[in-house]
């Protein structure tokens, strides 16, 4: 049995009143890679963000190589050997410096001499790098380097350290696959030098070649170790998304005609076209797992992005909207994920927040807002939406996360579309404000096609008549939301490559 | 939820307050101030910057801002000079000439900020470099005057129009014979235009989005760059306004004139964002803005405060109500509707 570098003990962590670790026990054994898998909000990065400094646990006890280990700071994780390169590479690097003074980066933080040694910096630059196999002329700025290259400086300024842990936040997310290959032989020659490797990522391929075991949170727990070869990588998928799905109690209307149809649609350059047909009336789940192509599907139908290749028509029509505007006037509505960043209008009160697509309903000659039209609107789609407010004029921020996604779900249901995208509508609500948005998704479908994407499965069952799984951007899987073939559907989400297995 | 605190009176009267104490402090001192004479001065006084802080203040709506207005003004100064006394052309030309200048800069720089991505300080900083170059070229430096000698060594034939001049020196009857200037006329319904423009239509809704979250406006549909360009082409249009007017009262193309033009407008609209705690630039506060540093330069002229404390004071004041709107309301913006 390997030596255990770090072993954590029944740690919690809450903001405010939302319980984001509740109580986690892992241990991250030395020269292994352990790949933790966790959907949205499962408590991963906030594990992270632990060890590496940034959060302080509430309670709970975690051990690094048997000595108590509570950072006070991201820099305190780093001098107990503690390492973090983070999903966004830029956080890893300074872009302006040569690739020296960024191996060196922490030495010079440090202070030391006033002056700096040019000739001796370079060599004691080159050694790091050597160290870690990065072949690289440590006089260029790493702004001119490729992803791969600045992420490996990253790591190689980390490993300078000699470090006992070193969590990598989904590394590959914008690499190359020649690229990635690279980052996996360093992890390689890492792990045989006996450093332990927390390694998060959802991409199955990845977790494939890299893994020795694996990791799956959800809900702020450990809900599987996976630690026996073969690792049951499906199972690895089940554990993260849950066992227990409540049965909703779903009456699946009849479709009505296709409202959106798409033949030979390709996401991306080296992703497999595929085909969807939308329907009035019906609701649509598309799940996958973070990155499987949910939002570029949502932004290619909104304007956002154009597809490789393929057509899609609307209502027979041909659907190219060059921007979110033609989209809406076209009847194709979104309500974006990430509210506060993409939806919420922070200086906007309610009322300005619901009625904000659609201004021009309200406007009479010059452009004046009619103040009794647009209060109305406001009152009714508070009313449809039980958006819970003292009134219309209150300030959007006042309102709890429920009740501000209410508002931004709701200013896209105000007028009648012909098909409705809501990617992540569910995102950051309470159980209570989840079962309302998705009522009034349902009870206002009839007219139209309705698309909901969700990387939580159990959402997924509760709104849709029909659920799509999306894997590699491209759709794999198309279920009818009656007695559903559930670990079917999960090794779908889990990837391709994994169905071979499953049917063999 | 209904008793204001403290805090809040102070950061929503605050400022009204202060005002009407200093218009107290003044009367009391110099019973002069309180006459409609010394009341029309003022206004005169702020009429040419309060236009100027009006524009920058439709940029400042949509989370941007203008540094190119005091070069906008002055150069619209100039090329009305130059199209009535050199090219000897009428009132309505040069008029129509110097708007069409404003809001073709206030075109570039929206494209330059929206297109070609500069940010919005560095490409209204490159263009009021350029603009303070460009206005020189065709004189060579010289300043614009009837009858002035032109480079070839005869005189300009084209002298400004009467009714141009009328536009910054004619006074009307109000109460008393020839009280209100014409400037003070065209600002008072330039702030009631733009406020009526930025409060009570969909355009300033818009605006407003854009500015507290671009990214959510784009994504409900809002063509935001094409706001954005609006906001530096009302900007631009405001600016050339002030410039006329400036060009009307001088009569003459003065190189050497407007420079404080871009400080004391920028200044009004950022005193606006303290005004009834608001919190957010609007027109009715960049209006008050104006009035507020008119009122304190007037007063402290019949002081007899010599002129060069006045800039010291114009920043102090600025100091403080940037404190108002950012320290003690907490940078929360309040929707006033």
């Amino acid at each position: 049995m390997p030596r255990t570098a770090i072993t954590i003990r029944g740690l919690t962590k809450a903001f405010g009143r939302n319980a984001v670790l509740r109580g986690v026990d892992l241990d991250l054994p030395a020269g292994q890679v352990t790949v933790l898998m966790g959907a949205n909000g499962a408590g991963k990065s906030t594990l992270v963000k632990v060890l590496c400094g940034v959060h302080r646990a509430d309670t709970g006890e975690v051990r690094l190589e048997n000595a108590p280990f509570y950072p006070e700071s991201p820099a305190a994780a780093l001098r107990a050997g503690v390492v973090t390169v983070h999903q966004n590479i830029n956080d890893g690097v300074v872009p302006g410096l040569d690739v020296t003074s960024n191996l060196l980066l922490d030495s010079l933080a440090e202070g030391g001499a006033v002056f700096l040694n040019a000739r001796r910096m370079r060599e004691e630059a080159r050694r790091i790098a050597d160290a870690v196999g990065l072949e690289i002329d440590v006089t260029r700025p790493v702004a001119g380097l490729a992803l791969a290259d600045r992420q490996l400086v990253a790591i190689a300024r980390a490993m300078a350290r000699n470090p006992k842990l070193l969590i990598l936040d989904e590394p590959t997310s914008s690499l190359s696959l020649a690229e990635a290959q690279r980052l996996f032989a360093l992890i390689d020659r890492l792990r045989d030098d006996g450093v332990a490797i927390l390694y998060i990522s959802h991409r199955m391929s990845d977790i494939r070649r890299l893994a020795d075991r694996i990791v799956s949170m959800r809900d702020g727990q450990i809900s599987g170790l996976f630690e026996t070869a073969p690792l049951d990588y499906s199972g690895a998928v089940r554990a993260m998304l849950g066992h227990e799905i409540t049965e909703v109690d779903i009456t699946i209307p009849p479709p009505g005609p296709v409202v959106l149809e798409a033949r030979g649609l390709k996401l991306k350059p080296e992703s497999q076209p595929f085909d969807l047909r939308l329907h009035a009336n019906e609701v649509v789940a598309v799940t996958g797992l973070v990155g499987s192509g949910k939002s570029a599907l949502a932004n290619v139908l909104f304007g956002l992005d154009r597809p490789v290749s393929g057509q899609i028509t609307l209502d027979a029509q041909p659907h190219a909207p060059a921007n979110p505007a033609r989209a809406v006037a076209a009847g194709v509505f979104l309500a974006a994920k990430d509210r506060l960043v993409n939806a919420v209008i922070p200086g906007f009160d309610i009322q300005q927040n619901l009625t904000l697509p659609f201004t021009a309903r309200h406007a009479g000659p010059l452009g004046l807002m009619r103040r009794a039209s647009e209060r109305a609107q406001a009152m009714r789609s508070i009313d449809d939406m039980g958006v819970v407010c003292q009134g219309p004029r209150d300030g959007i921020l006042t309102l709890s996360g429920g009740n501000q996604q209410k508002v931004v779900v709701g200013r896209w249901l105000a007028e009648a579309s012909r098909l409705l995208i809501l990617d992540e509508p569910f995102q950051g609500v309470d159980i209570k404000a989840r079962h309302d948005i998705g009522r009034r998704i349902r009870d206002s479908a009839a007219s139209r096609a309705t698309m909901v994407m969700c990387a939580e499965l159990d959402e997924a069952l509760e709104v849709a008549d029909r659920i799509l799984v999306m894997s590699e951007h491209t759709i794999v899987g198309d279920h009818r939301n009656e007695n559903i073939d559930l670990p079917r559907l999960m090794a779908e989400v889990a990837g391709a490559a994994d169905r071979t297995d499953l049917s063999a | 939820m209904k008793t204001l605190s403290l805090t809040d009176l102070a950061i929503r009267y605050g400022f009204l307050l202060l005002m009407a104490g200093l218009i107290v402090i003044f009367s009391i001192a110099k019973p002069a101030f309180l006459s409609p004479q010394s009341a029309v001065f003022i206004l005169q006084s702020v009429a040419i910057t309060g236009i100027l802080a009006l524009g920058v203040t439709a940029t400042l709506v949509v989370d941007g801002f203008d540094l190119s207005i005091g070069a906008v003004a002055t150069s619209a100064m100039m090329l009305s000079a130059y199209v009535m006394v050199i090219w000897d052309m009428g009132a309505v030309a040069a008029v129509v000439m110097c708007l069409g200048m404003g809001a073709l800069v206030g075109l570039v720089n929206g494209l330059l900020i929206v297109k070609m991505r500069v940010p919005d300080l560095l490409a209204t900083l490159g263009m009021m470099f350029l603009l303070v170059g460009l206005q020189r070229i065709p004189t060579q430096g010289n300043s614009i005057s009837t009858g002035m000698v032109l480079a070839d060594g005869s005189a300009a034939t084209g002298s400004f129009a009467p009714s141009f001049l009328m536009l910054g020196r004619h006074r009307i009857d109000f109460i008393l014979p020839d009280l209100v200037p014409l400037s003070v006329v065209f600002l008072i319904v330039i702030a009631v235009l733009v406020w009526a423009f930025l409060e009570l239509t969909r355009h300033g809704r818009v605006m407003y989005a854009i500015g507290s979250n671009a990214q959510a406006a784009a994504l409900a549909g809002i063509n935001v760059a094409g706001y954005r360009v609006l906001a530096y082409v009302i900007s631009g249009v405001m600016a050339s306004i002030g410039g006329i007017l400036l060009a009307a009262r001088l009569g003459r193309g003065d190189v050497a004139s407007g420079n404080n033009l871009l400080l004391d407008s920028v200044a009004a609209a950022l005193i606006g964002f303290a005004v009834l705690g608001a919190a957010k630039p609007n027109a009715f506060g960049t209006a008050i803005g104006a009035l507020f540093v008119g009122i304190l330069l007037q007063g402290l002229t019949m002081l007899n405060a010599p002129y060069y404390t006045q800039d010291f004071i114009k920043g102090a004041v600025l100091v403080v109500a940037l404190v108002f709107t950012f320290a003690l309301s907490g940078r929360v913006g309040r929707g006033r509707g």
